[in-house]
């Protein structure tokens, strides 16, 4: 439940960020994240919300884990399950 | 379920881990007889220690030990009763999936569903709101559950003017003041916390400077990869055997002294410390975060009392799990070994206890990962 997932922002519309986690867009809060935030950045993200801005220098160190985490579809594993349920607290983008 | 392996450990820098290893090693030779026990108290360390099998390749003079670091674990039974209560009586609740089997005192929210109450999981606050939205004549209750960081984005929705017809079952926990319950607790035997990345980059590293001052115990901000662990556990190391007590940031990615003030900020509008029970742990006085008196109107306890209160009347039969240890492996006293239940009567298809529900309880990460059984260490 803490363990957050990074993504990179696209498009920032006010508050709301349209982030891309390994593909997959989704809308993200920029309510409590305390850095100012543009496209390109990386986030880290709990529960919908953008809790950080990661350092650029940290990035591909950040993204390592959740790499390889979510490149084991083929197996149910349980840390893997949470990065999910991380992305799956990001909202569905509306279309239209 | 198939128990799976955990990952070879393999390093991003093999080097850096071989040094870290070696470092903890020789720092620790003569502590084989009586190991220095280091505690974290974050769910998501227990799965990164157990997934790559980082207890196996630790020198014997190091024992890493787990606190009450998963929320859905602490949460307390009364805490569940309400939430079964109010959907019982016919409110439709909606909360984090994990929360569902957690067992009350009598039944959990997956039975109150079962028997045909409302129970929505959700993966975010957000989408409970959004909920109450799209069924604005019905009330719908968030039942709130998790520490400071998940609390943060209650706050911020909240502040967002939710519908009339949300309301909030808060049981969020806040982990500063419970580690000064464990560190005095009289059984548990811990020289220096590993403290949780994440919620680290919201409260900042120096809110554990008074910890330190006032136990003498170290504390080191942890990440989530192996290389980050080790660090942890190496300046934790270096401090005990100095005595040198003090705070290290181990995860200066993510984790800064202040925080994120902005996200604080939105915490402490909406809610205020308050003492509660933490489920096998005990009452922690500040651990509990309670909604603030200007956003009662948000308040499920204030808006059902009466519900609330017929619920509180039935009494609660005799606890079943009296067996489960689940409140001594958070209180660092205990492995999942040494419980009878463990894999036997107590599994993630028929769980005893809240530490087996969960994807961040100790006896969930073990039996999926194994725990601290000697697998062969493959370090490359």
């Amino acid at each position: 439940m803490c363990l957050g997932v990074p993504g990179r922002v696209l498009e920032i519309d006010g508050l709301v960020a349209r982030v891309d986690f390994w593909g997959v867009e989704r809308e993200v809060r920029l309510d409590v994240v305390d850095q100012p935030v543009e496209p390109g950045d990386f986030v880290l993200n709990h529960v919908g919300f953008a809790i950080r801005r990661i350092p650029e220098e940290e990035i591909e160190q950040t993204l390592a884990l959740y790499d390889e985490l979510l490149a084991e579809l083929e197996r149910e594993d349980l840390m893997a399950a949470d990065v999910r349920s991380e992305l799956a607290g990001a909202r569905p983008r509306d279309d239209g | 379920m198939a128990e799976a392996a955990p990952a070879r450990l393999e390093f991003r820098d093999r080097d850096r881990g071989r040094a870290l290893l070696d470092a903890l090693a020789r720092w620790t030779d003569d502590r084989i007889d009586d190991p220095v026990s280091i505690m974290h108290v974050c769910g998501s360390h227990e799965q990164a220690i157990a997934r790559f099998g980082l207890r196996s390749v630790l020198p014997p003079g190091l024992r890493v030990i787990t606190g009450p670091g998963c929320p859905v674990c602490v949460t307390d039974a009364p805490e569940i009763d309400e939430a079964v209560a109010l959907a019982e009586s016919g409110i439709r609740v909606a909360t984090y999936g994990d929360m569902l089997r957690v067992p009350g005192s009598r039944s959990s929210l997956a039975d109150a569903r079962g028997e045909g109450a409302r129970v929505e999981v959700v993966y975010s606050v957000t989408q409970a709101a959004e909920m109450a939205l799209a069924s604005p004549d019905e009330p719908l209750v968030f039942f709130a559950t998790g520490f400071e960081t998940t609390a943060v984005a209650t706050a911020a929705v909240l502040l967002r003017d939710p519908p009339a017809n949300f309301s909030l079952l808060t049981a969020h926990k806040y982990i500063p003041p419970v580690m000064e319950i464990v560190a005095e607790m009289p059984a548990t035997r811990v020289e220096g916390f590993l403290a949780a990345g994440h919620a680290a980059s919201i409260t900042g590293w120096g809110v554990f400077e008074p910890f330190v001052a006032r136990h003498g115990l170290p504390v080191a901000i942890g990440g989530f990869e192996p290389l980050d662990l080790l660090a942890g556990f190496a300046a934790l190391v270096e401090r005990i055997r100095t005595g040198r007590p003090g705070v290290d940031n181990c995860f200066p990615r993510m984790v800064t002294r202040e925080g994120n003030r902005r996200a604080q900020q939105q915490l402490w509008r909406v809610f205020e410390p308050t003492g509660g029970v933490w489920r096998g742990i005990t009452r922690v006085p500040n651990g509990n975060l309670q909604l603030r008196a200007e956003w009662q109107r948000f308040d499920a306890r204030q808006r059902f009392a009466a519900r609330l209160e017929r619920a509180r009347r039935i009494p609660a039969p005799p606890t079943r799990a009296g067996e489960c240890r689940c409140g001594d492996i958070m209180a660092g006293i205990a492995t999942p070994a040494d419980c009878a239940l463990f894999r036997g009567a107590c599994t993630p298809a028929l769980p005893r206890g809240a530490c087996m529900v969960s994807s961040e309880g100790t006896c969930r990460i073990w039996h999926e990962y194994g725990g601290a059984d000697p697998l062969a260490a493959d370090v490359a």
